[in-house]
């Protein structure tokens, strides 16, 4: 990759439950077998009901860096939730950051509760468009549930990043991952997923 | 770890499974563990091993009895070890404090306790610090700073062991057991031993002072192991203008924050890994290279004292001090390279900003407007949400003021924006009980509002039991909700006794909670959340029935422990947008807040998110419209 940052940081973020975590040890072992060195951080637990969560990856070809990310220093943010994006943004964005997310909103309890409205999706969109250098944004879930499993939300976001070529990694590498890691049963619905995420962003317009 | 369709020479691991590997590499014989974030994967990790390396591994009843079982394994001459959260560490005191007067007996046996401490607390009540314990129970204390070097600090752990007969400590935390990276795997390698006990001598602490004197002595022997082992370290130049002194997380934080200042000319780090008993004279001797030092650590200024101990007794002087005591690093939450590069800029004049003023200027006027909080929730179909739905509704209907004990476990969400926030108090494991004891006592002082304890199936066993016999016998007026949704829900499922599972998945006795209860004596009711209108009476009757231990059990699997097991959703929920009264009431969503219930902002009604519904059903029966439907899936 020409303009390597050193360390490469990549945040993958969400919210509990949408297989964050899954997608980031897929990326952290697909950069290891290219011989970088990856350490992945993440807070898994109780933010698993429901709340933000986040993984940071930080890819290195020196050594091991501590797995957070300091702040402004993401090159990549990941986010299976458009305002989880903007939260990540918020502390680790900088005007070189790029963003791939998802496009499908979840609703925090303190919306459910009335405490607090969820602003437009276009809004959103806006605001990550105009906070980041690059801005894709994915209807993952929707591309999930045509392939008949909302699950393989994060697979479609991992082929989006793969066809955004913002990453040194291949759709091959992606899918010979994906065939190593994934259940038999469940393989060629997740190869399914990683190319429809990835025919959403190859060669597209970024915002 | 893998999902087994390979055999490689290495592994991307998270920091508990290599924790776990590296016990396997030293040929453990028994493992054991009580759930608790961020613990839970070493015991997990082991599972797969247990029959073809031939290990006990146990998901114990709590932390102390679980250490009590792998430090037996340990006097039979076995090599054990025994995981568990921070908090766990304090249920398992007792026991270690008075292992370490003992010691492990001559048997050549090793145990290693490995506690998961939760710095900012993530998912924990406290970010309490355990490295004072290790010095507080005399046991040998060892803080991994990388992954690879948790695995093999783990291997070493148990040599120190051995060669000590004493239990060793070996701390780790969020940011490693939670993290992950590339590991080299080594041979699994058990030894073939035949464990034996010496029914001729007894193992006691008794008489206490000499046998203190005697640990004393121990743990210099100890220190002088400590004093060159090679874990600890020195990387800088000779004589730098500060030297970052660290532990675990702080080490890989210090090098980030040197790098991105730029400063590796200049200041050198001082990792120690071996922190109790203190190395003194390697770190008086690395100390003297320079006069201000910076201490990174999480969470208490431990290494901070030590430090200051060791300038004293080694008559270092004119040294400068900067960390927690001074304010230049928080004393609470986690370490970062962020507060490391805050504390180098101030106290060394550099100028750094971590990216553009510009930037904020936007974030603050483009993006923290549109941020909402994303508070925890109970999940779609969690029994959890009902039952609390109907407690709620019981309580105020009863009209006295009931008093609500909580939890540690799923249901301790209530009190997060997702729940009720019924439960009025909340401590630790099995406290909800011990405090429903308490108040249930105070009629005589004039106190007549009901006392009602809530906690889960695993904590019931965990913790809960020895306050109810206590609540029996003393005679105390309460209830007992025991919500049994047939899980150790909250860290990943694990059985516990009444599951009628053990760790490797088998069948296993079940020990029903409510024949352990009416043993005891209470009055026990068995009820099924889902039926809320059914739970409502339940409850209500309970609370007339003033006088006693009742105990109430609400059993329902945990939704994500039923969709394992069938996939099929019980029923397809739809709204009638006919009879749905919109803003005028909002029941649904505002009180009931499943997540699979939301707002339709256009429609104005409310409407089922069919990518999350689990059809449980249970918003059916809340609508006061009947504007919820149900229809079985065929």
């Amino acid at each position: 990759m020409k303009n390597w940052p050193e360390p490469f940081n990549l945040v993958v973020c969400g919210v509990g439950g949408q297989g964050n975590i899954l997608i980031s040890r897929l990326i952290g072992r697909i950069l290891t077998a290219q011989g970088y060195t990856v350490s992945i951080g993440e807070t898994f637990g109780a933010a698993q009901r429901g709340g933000s969560v986040f993984s940071s990856l930080r890819i290195s070809k020196k050594y091991l860096h501590s797995p957070l990310v300091p702040k402004g220093q993401a090159n990549i943010i990941l986010s299976l939730e458009p305002m989880e994006a903007l939260r990540q943004m918020k502390f680790l964005g900088n005007s070189e950051v790029r963003v791939l997310s998802n496009t499908k909103i979840v609703q925090p309890a303190d919306v459910l509760a009335g405490r607090a409205t969820y602003p437009d999706l276009a809004e959103l969109e806006s605001a990550i468009a105009a906070l980041s250098a690059q801005a894709w944004f994915v209807p993952a879930t929707d591309i999930a549930l045509d392939l008949g499993s909302a699950i393989v939300t994060n697979i479609v976001m991992l082929g989006a990043l793969v066809g955004s070529q913002t990453m040194p990694i291949s759709l091959a590498q992606a899918e010979d991952e994906v065939r190593t890691t994934i259940p038999n049963s469940q393989i060629e619905l997740n190869l399914e997923a990683l190319n429809r995420g990835y025919q959403v962003t190859l060669g597209a317009d970024a915002a | 770890m893998n999902n087994g369709k390979s055999q490689e020479a290495t592994s991307f691991l998270l920091g508990n499974e290599a924790i776990a590997r590296a016990a396997l590499e030293a040929g453990i014989h028994f493992a054991s563990g009580y759930p608790g974030t961020p613990s839970s994967e070493i015991i997990r990790t082991i599972v797969p091993y247990a029959e073809k390396s031939n290990i006990h591994v146990e998901w114990s009843v709590n932390e102390k009895v679980g250490c009590e079982g792998a430090a037996a394994a340990a006097f039979a001459g076995l090599r054990s070890l025994a995981a568990m959260k921070n908090a766990g560490l304090s249920v398992a005191l007792d026991f270690l404090t008075h292992l370490s007067m003992t010691g492990l007996g001559d048997n050549n046996g090793a145990m290693v306790v490995v506690v998961c401490d939760d710095p900012d607390g993530h998912s924990s009540g406290d970010e309490t610090d355990s490295r004072w314990l290790a010095r507080f129970s005399y046991a040998p204390l060892l803080e991994p700073s990388s992954i690879p070097e948790a695995r093999q600090l783990m291997q070493w752990a148990y040599d120190v062991s051995t060669e000590f007969d004493c239990h060793v400590m070996l701390r780790s935390y969020t940011r490693l057991s939670h993290a992950s990276t590339m590991i080299e795997l080594g041979e699994i390698n058990q030894k073939d031993v035949k464990p034996q006990t010496d029914s001729s001598v007894s193992i006691s602490p008794y008489v206490a002072r000499p046998k203190h004197a005697a640990v004393l002595k121990r743990l210099d022997r100890i220190r002088e192991k400590f004093e060159t082992a090679s874990f600890n370290t020195y990387e800088g130049p000779d004589q730098p203008q500060l030297i970052i002194v660290c532990s675990g997380s702080g080490y890989l934080c210090a090098r980030d924050a040197i790098a991105s200042l730029d400063i590796g000319q200049s200041v050198g780090i001082l990792k120690l890994t071996t922190l109790w008993p203190f190395p003194k004279k390697w770190t008086a001797n690395h100390l003297a290279r320079a006069d201000r030092f910076l201490i990174a650590e999480e969470v208490d200024p431990y290494i901070e004292i030590h430090v200051k101990e060791t300038m004293v007794d080694a008559g270092l002087e004119g040294k400068q001090i900067f960390g927690k005591e001074s304010g230049h690093i928080p004393a609470y939450g986690e370490i970062t390279p962020d507060r490391i590069i805050a504390a180098l800029s101030e106290i060394l004049g550099i100028e750094y900003r971590g990216g553009s003023e510009e930037y904020d200027r936007k974030i603050a006027s483009q993006a923290d407007p549109l941020i909402i909080g994303r508070g925890l929730a109970w999940c779609p179909g969690c029994p959890h949400r009902a039952t609390f739905w109907a407690l709620e509704k019981a309580v105020k209907k009863d009209r006295r003021n009931a008093y609500v004990t909580g939890d540690i476990g799923c249901y301790t969400l209530d009190v997060f924006p997702g729940g009720k926030s019924v439960q009025n108090l909340l401590h630790a494991m099995g406290s909800g009980a011990g405090l429903a004891t308490g108040l249930g006592q105070l009629g005589r002082f004039g106190y007549h509002q009901p006392v009602i304890a809530v906690c889960g199936d695993s904590t019931f066993f965990h913790g809960s039991i020895p306050a109810l016999i206590n609540a029996v016998t003393n005679k105390s007026n309460l209830i007992q909700i025991v919500l049994d949704n047939q899980a150790t829900a909250m860290t990943g499922f694990q059985p516990h006794p009444g599951t009628g599972t053990n760790a490797l998945g088998m069948p296993a006795p079940k020990i029903e909670i409510e024949d352990l209860c009416r043993a005891l004596g209470c009055d026990v009711t068995v009820a099924d959340p889902f039926d809320v209108r059914s739970s409502i009476r339940t409850i209500r009757n309970l609370l007339k029935k003033d006088g006693g231990v009742r105990v109430l059990i609400m059993r329902r699997t945990c939704e994500l422990v039923r969709v394992k097991q069938d996939k099929r959703m019980p029923y397809s929920i739809y709204v009638d947008q006919q009879k749905c009264k919109g803003e005028e009431c909002g029941i649904c969503t505002s009180e009931f807040r499943c997540p699979g219930l939301v707002w339709d902002n256009f429609e104005n009604y409310s409407t089922i998110r069919e990518d999350i519904c689990s059809g449980c059903g249970v918003c059916v029966d809340i609508c006061p419209f009947n504007a919820i439907a149900r229809e079985e899936v065929a």
